[in-house]
């Protein structure tokens, strides 16, 4: 039963370019009508797996269902889906009419049919009586709701549109959003919608697909995505929010930020570590009092226009940002108090970074395609396949490329109250995450050492 | 089978294929057989006796030095001549218009035989008599233009901070010209040698309507000894020639752009 | 205000200098004296006698000659050119940048090396030397300006607009005819009128390539003309038409160049 009701079926497919994977396995099912976004920064493979629906590239492995049919191998011109483009994409040798006629000349529908049906997108889009305008003579707001009727007047099943405001200024953007929804309503038609924006995405969508490094992190309607992020990932990259290790004591009970706190999850087991998040709206800001949880000084105070957000230091380290519709001066004394409710505990991704690893003599492990000096260990057989172990805090980045034993460059960067975490992606092509107190910049060339002491090796 | 020709054209990079055989067949396979005329004998075995001809061959030699020399001259006139006017051109504060550049480029596509026979005209109406002079004249006469419009497009394309920047750090007039300007505009400069040296060594024909047929270039040596069947003896003097355009153009990096540029007005 | 004088005088003198011989040509064109310099008053007899009796029929052929081998060699460049630019265009970086540089070669080389070669290529394959070795000569270098000329029209063109005709339906080949082709017209337009210009003004190729079976173009007329005599008084007209059908055709391309970058701007 749930079989027919979804359109579309984006099944166990991956992508590569070469080595690298564009997407990873992806599962994706799209229900008849939804408003489905995917969203995600730049290179996480929204833009591929779109390009992966409409057939303008092909999976390497999966298969793509649409209305029940495999389509995997269909070449776009027979696939029953129009897309929207980026930079609009239309045909500047041809008129506004033209452009949209385009299609629907192309199923050898009689002229007065065409007429009638460019006439009936024109309106839809609000662009009555721009027929015989020349596509370079409208501004890019006009330009993408012809390219939107370029796309509509064909009836698809699935409309595929690929950042399709990212061109448009602030204002227009806004605008368009409502017309997008209200077109959605209207048409009955399933969206599938390209974005890195995460408003644009909350504002429009039924259901978000979250993605990043070619896989989706989580997929749930806006409400469920906001207030329950699956990882930290998620909770970064959706609205601003704090993220904290901390340590699932027991069920209900969370320890962070050198506190313990009562919360609402459980199943986690006892003394696991995991990450929590707070959001800045959620964290209650007061003249400090008995009943403050976490105490702190105010370090800095910024209007943002409805509330102030500001961050406030414990004597402990830790660095939350609170939003609040009051303000405290910059060095008052203040109290914090979080509900139960209002704290997500994650369970973590990872806790080391662990790597396949191969023994090469009693003191030198080789793994990330480089040999590290490691504590002497006997009784391996040098060639032997090991796994290697090393904590976040114990990977040093440097300046200087030369000084470390491999490079990388910084891709992904979480602040974590009293320091960072890095994703650094090595020229090995395989990612390490550091844990440090430096200020590093994304795209950052480093250069990565491991104090031999710190390098873990187990059998 | 015609579904196989379809999937072979769908792919659209496969379209460079019929291209790349006639390259391959009309400019790759002649170059090499200009080498292998070149190191072989007429019975098509390899032999280095061409090139012996050519040394201990005074006359071609000399034409040789000769055609070397003309060219530099030209070169060196067409620089001095030309980049005065290249550099007024792309000044906007002397608002030439582009009519007027396109007037100086022009002459680059006009048939090389009737901008000689001009050059005879103008010694003939001058009553001067054509020799050396008219021979010398004659090539800055053809190939000035060649000159102006790279160093026009560097200068022309050159960021006006660059120069603002430099009088802002103090310099002269003078000083923003040598320090700045000129070293910028170098590539075009380069260009415009390339573009002017290589044609000037390698014309033939040019000279003997110039000269009434006393001075002969390289280029028309060339020409003689393929045109009365010394083939072999001709490739070795065309790859002499090829060889001397190579390292002239290993000076030169930008030439690329600045000449398929020129290719259009 | 005075270097402002002296810059302009400059240009005017060159410009003079490069115009004056060609405009002593055209001026003395229309008149009969034999000797240039004379002016024997206004006539067009030099014209008129160009076309006109037996002798001059074998002018009327390499005119014909001209402009049959032009229009050939521009068709096929064009031709070939277009097809080739599309698919350099779809080529990996590396690969576009290696065709890219054996595409520049003919027009890097001097054109007496480009003459040789081919030359040399026609005997050794024991071609003989006629009409259809000066034909396909005259696509060798001219197909490297047509592929220049549609190269960037394809480039400037928005990535997505092939994809959204497929999109809308199109096949391939759909795609390819109504959109792309539209597309890059002026620039394959732009390449077959330079392919036509080159191919008409060209001399030192055609001159190794043409043979020795009596068959002429223009330049190897003027050529032959003018090495018997200098500058006779028949090779006043015939420069002066050359010169300004180059002109117009220049002209032409120049003003399409203009007018595109005019709408780019837009």
């Amino acid at each position: 039963m749930q079989k027919s009701d979804n359109i579309i079926r984006v099944e166990h497919v991956s992508k590569y370019f070469g080595e690298k994977a564009a997407l990873d396995d992806v599962t994706l099912y799209v229900r008849k009508g939804e408003f489905v976004t995917l969203l995600g920064p730049s290179g996480c493979g929204k833009t591929t797996l779109l390009r992966l629906i409409a057939g303008f590239q092909s999976a390497t492995e999966g298969v793509i269902t649409i209305s029940g049919q495999v389509i995997t191998e269909t070449p776009p011109h027979k696939r029953p889906v129009n897309t929207v483009f980026q930079k609009y994409a239309l045909f500047p040798h041809l008129n506004v009419f033209n452009n949209i006629a385009f299609g629907l000349k192309l199923k050898k529908l009689p002229a007065a049919t065409i007429a009638k049906k460019v006439k009936q997108a024109l309106k839809m889009v609000g662009m009555t009586d721009y027929e015989y305008r020349d596509v370079d003579s409208l501004s890019g707001g006009q330009q993408q709701r012809v390219a939107i009727a370029r796309a509509i007047v064909n009836e698809p099943e699935v409309l595929l549109l690929d950042e399709p405001l990212a061109a448009l200024d602030l204002k227009m953007r806004k605008d368009m959003q409502l017309e997008l929804k209200e077109m959605h309503k209207s048409l009955g038609i399933t969206f599938v919608y390209v974005t890195h924006d995460q408003e644009e995405a909350l504002t429009l969508s039924d259901t978000i697909a979250v993605m990043s490094e070619g896989r989706i992190q989580q997929i749930g309607t806006p409400v469920d995505i906001y207030n329950e992020p699956i990882n930290s990932f998620v909770a970064d990259f959706i609205g601003e929010s704090n993220i904290l290790n901390g340590t699932m004591v027991k069920d209900h009970l969370v320890h962070f930020a050198g506190q313990t706190f009562e919360c609402v999850d459980e199943g986690f087991g006892e003394d696991v570590p995991v990450d929590v998040v707070v959001r800045p709206e959620d964290i209650y800001i007061f003249e400090l009092s008995d009943a403050a949880i976490l105490q702190g000084i105010v370090t800095s105070s910024v209007f943002k226009g409805v509330h102030y957000e500001m961050m406030v230091q414990t004597p402990n380290g830790y660095e939350f940002m609170v939003h609040d519709y009051h303000t405290f001066e910059v060095g008052q004394e203040v109290g914090l108090r979080v509900k139960p409710a209002d704290i997500h505990v994650m369970k973590k991704e990872r806790i080391t970074n662990t790597f396949e690893g191969k023994w090469i003599d009693p003191t030198h492990v080789e793994f990330l395609g480089t040999t590290f000096e490691c504590k002497e260990m006997q009784g391996i057989e040098p060639g032997t396949k090991v796994t290697v172990e090393v904590d976040f805090n114990r990977v040093v980045l440097e300046d200087n490329e030369e000084d470390g034993i491999l490079t990388g460059d910084v891709k992904f960067i979480l602040y974590k109250g009293n320091h960072y975490h890095l994703t650094v992606f090595t020229d090995w092509n395989e990612d390490i995450f550091v844990d440090t107190q430096d200020v590093w910049d994304d795209g950052d060339r480093v250069g990565i050492s491991i104090a031999p002491e710190y390098i873990r090796v187990i059998k | 089978m015609s579904r196989s020709i379809s999937t072979f054209l769908g792919k659209r990079r496969n379209w460079t294929i019929p291209y790349l055989l006639f390259l391959a067949i009309f400019v790759v396979l002649p170059l090499v057989l200009i080498v292998f005329y070149a190191f072989t004998d007429a019975e098509g075995n390899f032999s280095l006796v061409h090139f012996r001809k050519f040394m201990i061959h005074p006359e071609a030699v000399n034409t040789f030095a000769y055609s070397v020399g003309i060219a530099i001259i030209t070169t060196l006139a067409c620089i001095l001549l030309g980049y005065p006017a290249a550099w007024i051109l792309s000044q906007s504060r002397f608002n030439t218009s582009r009519t007027m550049v396109v007037l100086f480029i022009l002459p680059m596509w006009v048939n090389i035989l009737i901008r000689t026979l001009a050059t005879v005209a103008l010694f003939d109406f001058l009553h001067f008599p054509l020799g050396e002079g008219a021979l010398i004249f004659g090539m800055i006469y053809n190939f000035l233009p060649f000159m102006i419009y790279p160093i026009y497009n560097t200068l022309q394309k050159m960021d006006r901070s660059l120069i603002e920047a430099a009088q802002d750090l103090g310099a002269t007039p003078f000083q923003v010209f040598v320090r700045t300007v000129f070293p910028l505009s170098m590539p075009g400069v380069i260009s415009g040698i390339m573009m002017v040296f290589m044609p000037t060594i390698s014309t033939f024909a040019i000279a003997e309507l110039l000269t009434m047929n006393n001075i002969k270039l390289f280029g028309t040596t060339i020409q003689e000894n393929i045109n009365n069947g010394m083939w072999n003896y001709g490739a070795t003097l065309s790859f002499i020639m090829l060889i001397l355009i190579g390292i002239t153009g290993l000076f030169n990096q930008e030439e690329d752009n600045a000449s398929n540029e020129g290719g259009l007005l | 205000m005075m270097t402002k004088y002296l810059a302009k005088g400059y240009l005017w003198l060159l410009l003079i200098l490069l115009y004056s011989p060609i405009l002593i040509i055209m001026i003395f064109s229309f008149t009969e004296a034999k000797v240039l310099g004379n002016w024997t008053g206004f006539s067009t007899k030099l014209y008129t006698s160009l076309f006109s009796g037996g002798v001059r029929h074998s002018l009327v052929s390499a005119l014909w000659n001209t402009f049959t081998i032009a229009m050939i060699a521009a068709t096929v460049s064009t031709l070939l050119g277009t097809m080739a630019a599309i698919g350099i265009y779809n080529l990996r970086t590396r690969t576009r940048q290696a065709v890219g540089f054996v595409n520049s070669i003919p027009m890097l080389n001097p054109d007496i090396i480009t003459g040789v070669s081919l030359f040399l290529l026609f005997i050794s394959l024991g071609i003989s030397q006629g009409f259809v070795t000066v034909v396909l000569a005259h696509i060798t270098f001219c197909t490297p300006y047509v592929v220049l000329s549609v190269m960037p029209r394809l480039k400037y063109m928005n990535q997505n607009v092939y994809e959204a005709a497929l999109d809308l339906g199109a096949t391939p080949f759909q795609a390819l005819r109504k959109v792309i082709l539209p597309e890059i017209r002026p620039g394959m337009i732009s390449g077959f009128i330079l392919a036509f210009t080159l191919s008409i003004d060209d001399f030192a190729v055609t001159i190794f390539t043409i043979g020795n079976e009596g068959l002429e173009t223009l330049s190897t007329y003027i050529y032959a003309d003018a090495r018997k005599g200098g500058l006779t008084p028949e090779l006043r007209p015939l420069s002066t038409i050359i010169f300004v059908t180059v002109l117009v055709l220049l002209i032409i391309i120049n003003k399409r160049a203009e007018k595109a970058n005019a709408n780019k701007r837009t």
